[in-house]
């Protein structure tokens, strides 16, 4: 869909922006992509200028990041990369190692003081400029080294880190009457661990801060020390429950960079997985949204939904979440005629039933009570915060890279975009509802068109110092991916913006104002990634 | 309602044996576990679960567990939300290096006599994460561990029979 407010105006493209703004000062850089992703290079001095020309042009921050480049004669250098409908513009400016700052975006574009706090965190260079008041470590713990910086070149992956003195700097809320409450990291349920820090008046919750990292890894810089083929492995287990998608996306942005094109039968067996996976987590979000509301019977009719899901892809596929089987170049499996049947058939029940359970749900008024204009999320933060996926669509933002980035086979089985505008725990769960609509009508038409031929192509070694970049929209959103190879053909970087990384944000303020007790269900309605987030 | 009451009587018991189609892999490690205490904890077992650093794969089947097709509660398998007052702790992910206080906490806050199982290959060995600065490698290199439960991630039916086998109760 395009942005009515970019037809208004007529503007060029993002790229045609810049290259008129800044003239001889814009140098295009080399991007591989399958998308409409140009990059460009600008002085340090002039980095955030062009956040401020993109800003007005209408564009989103999707991700800002730092790659350490000194294995290739080179310093450092920080990336931004705006989106603006099916377009991706990476602005790219050198950072000298004897200066090691850059020019903060947070004033023009909220999201960035996250990005930030992880560049200067992880990587050591201090965002600078007014706006930028934020140095708390983020994702690095105050109990780190100062200096411990693990995705610098000359950082030693393999060191156990000691412990130093040091504690969390909260933002608190204080004043008569104001108490507050500390959350985590480990939860009451089963699910990952995070801290959330709850300031509240009587039952109303006045200020929430959430505080991740917990689950940090070290996934990008463990990237650095696999093979492209080895790293897909790695990528399936960025977000267990987003595995086919962090699959895909990686392996899109590996194909992209060594100039491999997959075989069209693989491309229409990911995009069977990757609404397969759609599905099956939407059908568990609905299950638990329902159980936060104290619904126990939606809760076990739509998990036993989602356990069919699960047991086809076993069946069919050998993994219950359908892990390992998407590789770069094509997918590892093949689906038969007899598993065409298989699918067709459970989907038929699955219809039924689904409707059926749906039906109760809108009948019921006491679901309707809870679910109802709670954790609001307003259409203008969910654009400010540079919301994605159902987490935007459901506060009214026309967002989905499947529609506006398409690759194969969208481009040819466009879904349909679900935009609603009530921006509550409702609307969260009914884009959901919707789109679990939507993805069996687009596994029945994968089903139907599946080409023949086969499954993989080999994969050529990429050039040295190019960058590769692909999206592609998940359950959760759209998640990005930017690798970039150094001097040997090896992962110089793998830079990975998981759809929560930006979501998160948004619960921190639909919270705002809600009771206390219905904090787990707006919770719940976003069910955002710990461990994508956390990397 | 009626509807509510129609859909329940349509589904029915949907609940399944447990085959012995999986065979129960689990590894004990350390000492063998003391028969009073399997005895202790056969037919009611309180588990907390520890995610210390899982990709959310090993959650996804934990929660499986307890939906009505694998229905851990028949076996008196119960999850609390709290380790004071657990049985067990399942602990998955390996060990990263922010979650290593919090685990060492909810181990001491688990109160004596425990079992410890870690699940999946990283709380096995640390499996595709390794042992890094961020990483510390399986939830034995943290806190002491009674058995693993392999797996990426294992699926329900091996977590029950691998919890099972443990208490010695089938």
């Amino acid at each position: 869909m395009a942005n009515p407010k970019r037809k208004d105006i007529n503007v060029a493209t993002l790229r045609e922006t810049i290259t008129t703004h800044f003239g001889t000062d814009a140098v295009p850089g080399a991007v591989l992509s399958p998308a409409t992703v140009t990059e460009l290079h600008l002085p340090r001095e002039r980095f955030e200028e062009a956040a401020s020309v993109l800003k007005k042009a209408g564009a989103r921050l999707a991700a800002q990041w730092a790659v350490d480049e000194t294995t290739l004669g080179r310093a450092f250098a920080v990336y931004a990369c705006y989106a603006l409908d099916s377009e991706y513009l990476l602005v790219r400016c050198a950072v000298p190692l004897d200066d090691p700052t850059f020019p903060s975006l947070t004033k023009k574009y909220l999201p960035a003081f996250r990005f930030e706090r992880q560049i200067e965190s992880l990587m050591g260079l201090v965002p600078t400029g007014h706006g930028h008041s934020d140095h708390r470590p983020w994702i690095k713990f105050e109990d780190w080294p100062v200096d411990a910086w693990p995705l610098r070149k000359n950082f030693d992956s393999a060191q156990r880190l000691p412990r130093v003195p040091g504690e969390y700097q909260w933002a608190r809320v204080t004043g008569e009457g104001v108490y507050e409450i500390p959350v985590g990291p480990v939860h009451a349920g089963i699910i990952e661990p995070g801290h959330f820090r709850f300031q509240a008046m009587g039952e109303d919750i006045i200020n929430l801060e959430e505080r991740l990292g917990y689950v940090h890894k070290g996934i990008e810089k463990r990237f650095e020390s696999l093979s492209w083929e080895e790293g897909v492995r790695l990528a399936g287990r960025v977000s267990g429950d987003s595995t086919v998608a962090h699959a895909l996306t990686y392996c899109r942005a590996v194909e992209a960079l060594c100039g491999c094109q997959p075989p069209p039968r693989a491309h229409w067996l990911r995009a069977l997985f990757l609404e397969r996976e759609r599905i099956a987590n939407h059908l568990g979000d609905i299950a638990a949204i329902a159980n936060d509301a104290a619904f126990a019977f939606l809760f076990y009719q739509f998990t036993r939904l989602k356990e069919t899901v699960l047991r086809t892809n076993k069946r069919l596929f050998g993994h219950r979440y359908l892990m390992d089987r998407i590789m770069p170049g094509g997918v590892n499996v093949d689906l038969l005629p007899a598993g065409v049947d298989l699918i067709r058939e459970e989907l038929d029940g699955l219809q039924v039933e689904f409707e059926r359970l749906i039906t109760i749900y809108d009948l019921s008024p006491s679901l309707e009570d809870r679910l109802r204009t709670t954790g609001i999320l307003s259409p203008e933060l969910a654009r400010d915060l540079g919301t994605v996926g159902f987490v935007a669509r459901a506060s009214g933002q026309p967002l989905d890279c499947r529609i506006q980035a398409p690759f194969p086979p969208y481009d040819q089985i466009p879904p349909r975009l679900v935009v609603l505008d009530s921006c509550d725990v409702h609307a969260r769960a009914w884009v959901r509802i919707e789109e679990v609509r939507d993805s069996c009508r687009l596994v029945r038409e994968i089903l139907a068109r599946l080409p023949v031929g086969g499954l993989k192509t080999t994969l050529q070694p990429p050039a040295a110092d190019k960058g590769g970049f692909a999206v592609v929209e998940g359950w959760r959103g759209e998640i990005v991916y930017w690798l970039h190879s150094g001097q040997a053909g090896e992962i110089n970087r793998c830079m990975i913006r998981d759809p929560s990384s930006v979501n998160w944000l948004g619960l921190e303020q639909a919270v705002l104002g809600n009771i206390v007790p219905d904090f787990p269900l707006c919770n719940k309605s976003f069910n955002q990634s710990y461990s994508g987030h956390d990397l | 309602m009626l509807r509510i009451l129609h859909q329940i009587f349509r589904t029915g018991v949907v609940t399944e044996p447990l085959t012995d189609e999986v065979e129960a892999e689990v590894v004990l490690v350390g000492a063998r576990l003391e028969a009073a205490i399997r005895r202790r904890f056969s037919r009611s077992l309180a588990i907390r679960e520890v995610d210390a650093g899982s990709c959310n794969g090993c959650e996804l089947e934990i929660i499986a567990m307890n939906n009505p097709i694998y229905n851990c509660e028949r076996f008196g398998i119960h999850f609390t939300a709290s380790p004071r007052f657990a049985d067990m702790l399942l602990v998955t992910g390996p060990v990263s290096h922010n979650m290593e206080i919090a685990l060492k906490r909810t181990y001491d806050a688990t109160p004596d006599p425990k079992l410890v199982v870690a699940v999946g290959d990283c709380g096995c060995n640390g499996g595709i994460f390794g042992e890094s600065y961020a990483s510390l490698g399986g939830a034995s290199s943290v806190i002491p561990v009674d058995a693993c439960i392999p797996g990426c991630p294992p699926t329900p039916v091996e977590l029950l029979h691998g919890i099972l086998h443990l208490i010695d109760c089938r």
